[in-house]
C-alpha cells in the first residue's frame, strides 16, 4: 500500500445519497479472479447510455466521462456511500480508477473498512460541509481540494476548512502504507496463548472433534 | 469491566473472542469459522500465495459454490457455459484442494447457499464468531453467533491469522412484542417484521451497531424466521444481528452433523444458555415495535427502506422525510416505472422469484405452497422456486411441495443464489417487474433494468397466481 500524507486534487461530484456497491461495480465484474483491472468497470452502468440508438456508448452527462473532471482523485458523494454488498471490488475499482479519497457525510461499515485496506481516505464531513464542496466542484471543475491526513483537515482555496475524524490506527496505516496481516502477525505469541487456552471449548468449534 | 456488571449477549461473545487489545490498535478478535464461496475468495487465496503465508486453520473454513452456478440442471452446473464463472468455480476447487478446505461442490448432497448450509450442517452454533465474504453473513446471528460480512482483504486476513482487527460496534436492542404467546397477526411473517424495521430506521439506521432482536414475537418465531430477520440486518446498515439461543435454537441444532452429541451436547447447551443478555444490561440504543399492528410489507422503490404495506399506496413526494429522500424517491419512481400514489395492489408483476438465503428455507416453501395449492400461475407471469440448498430441496420433494409448485406452473430449480443477484443465468430483462423473496431491490440487482419488489414467500406466491400484488390475509386457501 502506498503511503499518503497530503492529497491536493480536483474532485468529481456525485450528488446522490445511498450509492450502493452494485452501482459502484455491477455484479458481472465480480466473476473475475484477478485483483487488478477494475478501473474500467467503475460505475459501469452509469457511465453508459442505457437506452436508444446510442445504448452502450459513453454517457457524456455522467461526471466521470466529462473531460473537465478527468484526473480527479477525490470523489464527493452524499450520505451512506458504499452501502449494500460487501464486495471489495468496489474499493478496488475506486482506487484503480485513480481516486485516493472519498468525501461524504457518512459511509456504510463494510465499505469503510474495505476502503481503508486499499489506501483510500474516507473523510466524513457534515452534510452542510459536503454540500459546500459539492456546489463548488459542480460550479467549477477546477475547484481544488486539499486533504491533510496528518492534520485531519479538508480545505480549499476559498477559505473552506473542516476537520474529519479518523481512527488513529487507520490513520497510522494510511500514513505509513502498512499491511494489516503483517501487523496482526506481530501478535503471534498472544494468538498462540489464546488458542491453547481455548483448546477444550469444543462448543465453539465449527467441527468439534468430540462429535 | 467489573465481572458482576450485567452484560449483553454481544458483549459476552465479543469478550470471549478477544485475543489481544494492543494499545492504539483495534482489538484482535478470534474467528471461529470462515465460510467461503467462489466470488469473494480467489483474490484472497492469491494474496496468500503471493505472500507465502499458510492458511492457519483449514478446519475452521468451509466452502461451497452458490453465487455463480446455474440452477437448471446438474450438467449445466458441472461445467458452466459462462467461461468466466466457470473459471471462478474451478479456481475455488483448486484453492480448496491446495489449502485443505472442505468444499461442498455442486454435486454434493449438502451443497447450497453458503448461509443455508452453515446452520443445516450444524457448523453454525451459538456464541461463535463467524465471517464470510458476503454481507448476508448476519444470517447466522439467529443462533446467537456474532456473524458478519467482510471484504476480500479481510477474508485473506482470516485465512492467514484466524483473527480480524475489529473496532467494537455499538449495541442496539430491537424489541418486537407480539400478541398472546408472541403471536403475529395472520399473514404477517418474519420478512414483514424486518422490512418494517428497515422502513422505520432507514438503510443506515443501524450503521456501526450490532442489533439484538428480542421480545415475545421473536421468541415465538421459528429458526427459519429468525434467520430471515437476522439476514436482513445488513439492509438496515447493521454490522450484525443476533438473537439469544433458546429451546427453539437447541431443538433445531440437536443431532445435526457438526453438533456435539451425548454428554458433550448437554455441556454445550449449558454454555449456550448462559449467552443470553443479563437482566439490566444496557444497550446503546433501543427500539420497541408492536408487531400486532403490522401488515404484510412490499417494497416499492430501489432500496429496502422504501417499503410500505400491501393495503397502502406508493408514497408521494411530500411523504419523503428529507431533501435527500426526495431525490431518491424521484429517481426510484422513474427506475421502477411507478407513479406516486398508486395503490400497491394495482401493480402488476411479470416474474416471481421464491428463494435466496433470506427466504429459501423449507418453511418459506411450505408457506408459499399453501397459497399456491389448487391454483395456477397467472398467464403473463413467469415464476420460479429455487430451494436454498439441496437439503431443503430434498425435504420439499419428500413433502410433495415440488408437485404443488410444478402443477401450478412454477419452475422447480436446483439450489443456488439464482435471481437474488443476477450473477448467473437467472436474471430479469430490462423493465421486467419481479415479486421477489430476496433481500435487495437496488437498481439492476436482479439484472440490468430489472424492477424488484421485496416481500414474503406467501405474498410472492399470491402475486404469482393473480398477476399483481395481493393481500394474502384475504386469500382463499383451497387446501
Ligand atoms: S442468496 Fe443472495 S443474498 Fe444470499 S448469499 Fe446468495 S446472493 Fe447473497
Amino acid at each position: 500500500m502506498e503511503p499518503i500524507k497530503i492529497l491536493t486534487s480536483t474532485a468529481a461530484p456525485l450528488p446522490l445519497p445511498n450509492i450502493d456497491t452494485d452501482q459502484i461495480i455491477p455484479k458481472q465484474f465480480l466473476k473475475r479472479i484477478e485483483r487488478t483491472g477494475y478501473q474500467d468497470f467503475l460505475f459501469y452502468d452509469w457511465r453508459r447510455i442505457q437506452e436508444g440508438p446510442d445504448a452502450g456508448q459513453p454517457d457524456p452527462n455522467f461526471v466521470l466521462n466529462k473531460p473537465e473532471y478527468k484526473g480527479a482523485q477525490i470523489l464527493l458523494a452524499e450520505r451512506n456511500f458504499g452501502c449494500g454488498s460487501s464486495r471489495e471490488h468496489a474499493a478496488w475499482a475506486i482506487a484503480q480508477f485513480g481516486f485516493r479519497a472519498v468525501i461524504a457525510p457518512s459511509f456504510a461499515d463494510i465499505f469503510f473498512s474495505n476502503a481503508g485496506k486499499n489506501g483510500i481516505i474516507l473523510a466524513t464531513l457534515s452534510e452542510a460541509e459536503v454540500q459546500t464542496l459539492m456546489q463548488r466542484s459542480i460550479a467549477d471543475p477546477r475547484h481544488s481540494i486539499t486533504i491533510d491526513l496528518e492534520a485531519q483537515t479538508v480545505s480549499d482555496q476559498q477559505g473552506f476548512l473542516a476537520r474529519f475524524p479518523i481512527d488513529p490506527f487507520r490513520k497510522h496505516c494510511l500514513l505509513n502504507g502498512l499491511d494489516d496481516i503483517g501487523l496482526t502477525l506481530l501478535h503471534q505469541d498472544k494468538l498462540q496463548a489464546y488458542e491453547s487456552a481455548r483448546q477444550n471449548q469444543f462448543w465453539l468449534d465449527p467441527k468439534p472433534q468430540i462429535v | 469491566m467489573n465481572p458482576s456488571t450485567p452484560r449483553t449477549m454481544f458483549e459476552k461473545v465479543w469478550q470471549q473472542h478477544v485475543v489481544t487489545e494492543p494499545a492504539g490498535e483495534p482489538t484482535i478478535l478470534y474467528i471461529d469459522l470462515q465460510l467461503v464461496h467462489e466470488v469473494t475468495s480467489p483474490q484472497a487465496f492469491e494474496g496468500l500465495r503471493l505472500s507465502g503465508r499458510p492458511l492457519r486453520h483449514p478446519e475452521r473454513h468451509v466452502a461451497t459454490v452458490d453465487h455463480n452456478v446455474p440452477t437448471t440442471s446438474i450438467a449445466d452446473r458441472l461445467v458452466i457455459a459462462d467461461q468466466i464463472a466457470n473459471a471462478q468455480v474451478s479456481a475455488l476447487r483448486k484453492n480448496c484442494a491446495d489449502f485443505g478446505i472442505e468444499l461442498f461442490d455442486v454435486q454434493d448432497a449438502d451443497q447450497g447457499i453458503v448461509h443455508m448450509i452453515g446452520p443445516e450442517l450444524g457448523l453454525t452454533k451459538p456464541g461463535m464468531t463467524i465471517v464470510c465474504g458476503d454481507s448476508h453473513t448476519s444470517t447466522h446471528g439467529a443462533f446467537g453467533a456474532l456473524a458478519f460480512g467482510i471484504g476480500t482483504s479481510e477474508v485473506e486476513h482470516v485465512m492467514a491469522t484466524q483473527t480480524l482487527p475489529q473496532s467494537k460496534p455499538k449495541t442496539f436492542l430491537i424489541h418486537v412484542e407480539g400478541g398472546p404467546n408472541g403471536a403475529l397477526p395472520f399473514g404477517v411473517t418474519a420478512k414483514d417484521i424486518i422490512l418494517d424495521i428497515i422502513g422505520r430506521i432507514g438503510t443506515d439506521g443501524a450503521t456501526g451497531c450490532v442489533i439484538e432482536y428480542a421480545g415475545s414475537a421473536i421468541r415465538a418465531i421459528s429458526m427459519e424466521g429468525r434467520m430471515t430477520i437476522c439476514n436482513m440486518s445488513i439492509e438496515a446498515g447493521a454490522r450484525a444481528g443476533m438473537i439469544a439461543p433458546d429451546e427453539t435454537t437447541f431443538a433445531y441444532l440437536k443431532d445435526r452433523r457438526f453438533v456435539p452429541k451425548g454428554a458433550a451436547w448437554d455441556q454445550s447447551v449449558a454454555h449456550w444458555r448462559a449467552l443470553a443478555t443479563d437482566p439490566g444490561a444496557a444497550y446503546d440504543r433501543e427500539l420497541h415495535i408492536d408487531a400486532t399492528q403490522l401488515a404484510p410489507s412490499v417494497t416499492w422503490g430501489t432500496s429496502p427502506g422504501m417499503v410500505t404495506s400491501i393495503d397502502a399506496a406508493v408514497p408521494t413526494l411530500d411523504q419523503a422525510r428529507t431533501d435527500a429522500d426526495q431525490k431518491s424517491f424521484t429517481r426510484a419512481y422513474e427506475y421502477m416505472g411507478i407513479r406516486p400514489g398508486t395503490p400497491i395492489q394495482q401493480i402488476k408483476v411479470d416474474a416471481v422469484f421464491l428463494g435466496s438465503c433470506t427466504n429459501g428455507r423449507i418453511e418459506d416453501l411450505r408457506a408459499a405452497a399453501r397459497v399456491v395449492n389448487g391454483y395456477h400461475v397467472a398467464g403473463s407471469v413467469r415464476a420460479m422456486v429455487v430451494p436454498g440448498s439441496q437439503a431443503v430441496k430434498r425435504q420439499a420433494e419428500a413433502e410433495g411441495l415440488d408437485r404443488i409448485f410444478k402443477s401450478a406452473g412454477f419452475e422447480w430449480r436446483e439450489p443456488g443464489c439464482s435471481m437474488c443477484l443476477g450473477m448467473n443465468p437467472d436474471i430479469l430483462s430490462p423493465g421486467e417487474r419481479c415479486a421477489s423473496t430476496s433481500n435487495r431491490n437496488f437498481e439492476g440487482r436482479q439484472g440490468r433494468g430489472g424492477r424488484t419488489h421485496l416481500l414474503s414467500p406467501a405474498m410472492a406466491a399470491a402475486a404469482a397466481i393473480t398477476g399483481h400484488f395481493t393481500d394474502v390475509r384475504t386469500w382463499n386457501f383451497k387446501a
